[in-house]
């Protein structure tokens, strides 16, 4: 196929927020990558869907966020503990802030529902309006808003919780954490 | 399903339009420090470019080839 050399353009353009989103999905670099990669394919097979003029990185997003989630429901089915394995993945990531806070905000994130997580990032860190996540989630604008309350409510909890670490180790405080990962 | 209205902006417009009304008191300097978070998370992965194998990947589909 030949692709358009400004759609060509404009899809690398997106790559980077893709990624970001994907990782915050995932937990995981190269699963995200390859979540990336099949969103790319995916958009050319179909580029005839896309009208042009409006906005190709929503187009992408809402590629790849039901790609994702289609892979999810179908893990879903083969394993079990798939929050487990996130937290898990997301915790064995190398902390390329240098930062603890990150490391334990991550781990933090990866607790949400998906969700409120994707709410959140699409809102909170890709950029988009809510009407923007709603359309890529497809769901109603209220529902994103309302997911975003509980998103940050349940985020608070947790970094309360860790920000108790703050004042040195916190052993009592790992303990408890730990036991929400595997406990439940 | 889709809307006539939408934006198409992509601006970094963030969070906290008057209308958002948080069902519990947040402490402003959690919420801002989620906000900090989560985009230097973003950021994290941003900064980093695009990679070279989705470069190739549509050099590849542009000519046709190797397509899955």
């Amino acid at each position: 196929m030949a692709i358009d050399p400004a759609l060509r353009e404009g899809m690398l353009a997106a790559v980077p927020r893709l990624r970001a989103f994907a990782v915050s999905l995932s937990g995981n670099v190269d699963r995200a990558d390859d979540l990336v990669q099949e969103t790319l394919v995916r958009a050319l097979t179909s580029i005839d869907s896309f009208r042009p003029g409006t906005n190709l990185a929503a187009w992408l997003f809402t590629i790849l966020r039901n790609h994702f989630r289609s892979e999810y429901r179908k893990r879903r089915r083969e394993v079990e503990d798939v929050d487990g394995r996130h937290t898990e993945s997301l915790r064995s990531q190398p902390e390329q802030m240098g930062h603890v806070e990150l490391a334990e905000f991550r781990e933090a994130l990866a607790k949400l529902p998906p969700d409120q997580r994707e709410a959140l990032v699409l809102v909170g860190a890709s950029g988009f309006s809510y009407e923007e996540a709603a359309e890529i989630c497809g769901c109603a604008v209220g529902t994103i808003k309302s997911r975003l309350n509980r998103a940050r409510n349940r985020l608070t909890d947790l970094m309360q919780i860790e920000s108790a670490d703050d004042f040195g180790p916190d052993a009592a405080t790992r303990a408890i954490l730990t036991d929400r990962d595997t406990g439940t | 399903m889709k809307r006539r209205t939408r934006m198409t902006t992509r601006s970094a417009k963030l969070p906290e339009p008057p209308s958002f009304d948080p069902p519990k008191a947040l402490g402003r300097d959690i919420q801002a420090k989620i906000g900090d978070q989560l985009r230097a998370m973003h950021d994290d992965i941003v900064k980093q470019g695009v990679p070279d194998r989705f470069v190739q990947l549509l050099s590849r589909l542009d000519k046709g080839e190797g397509e899955e």
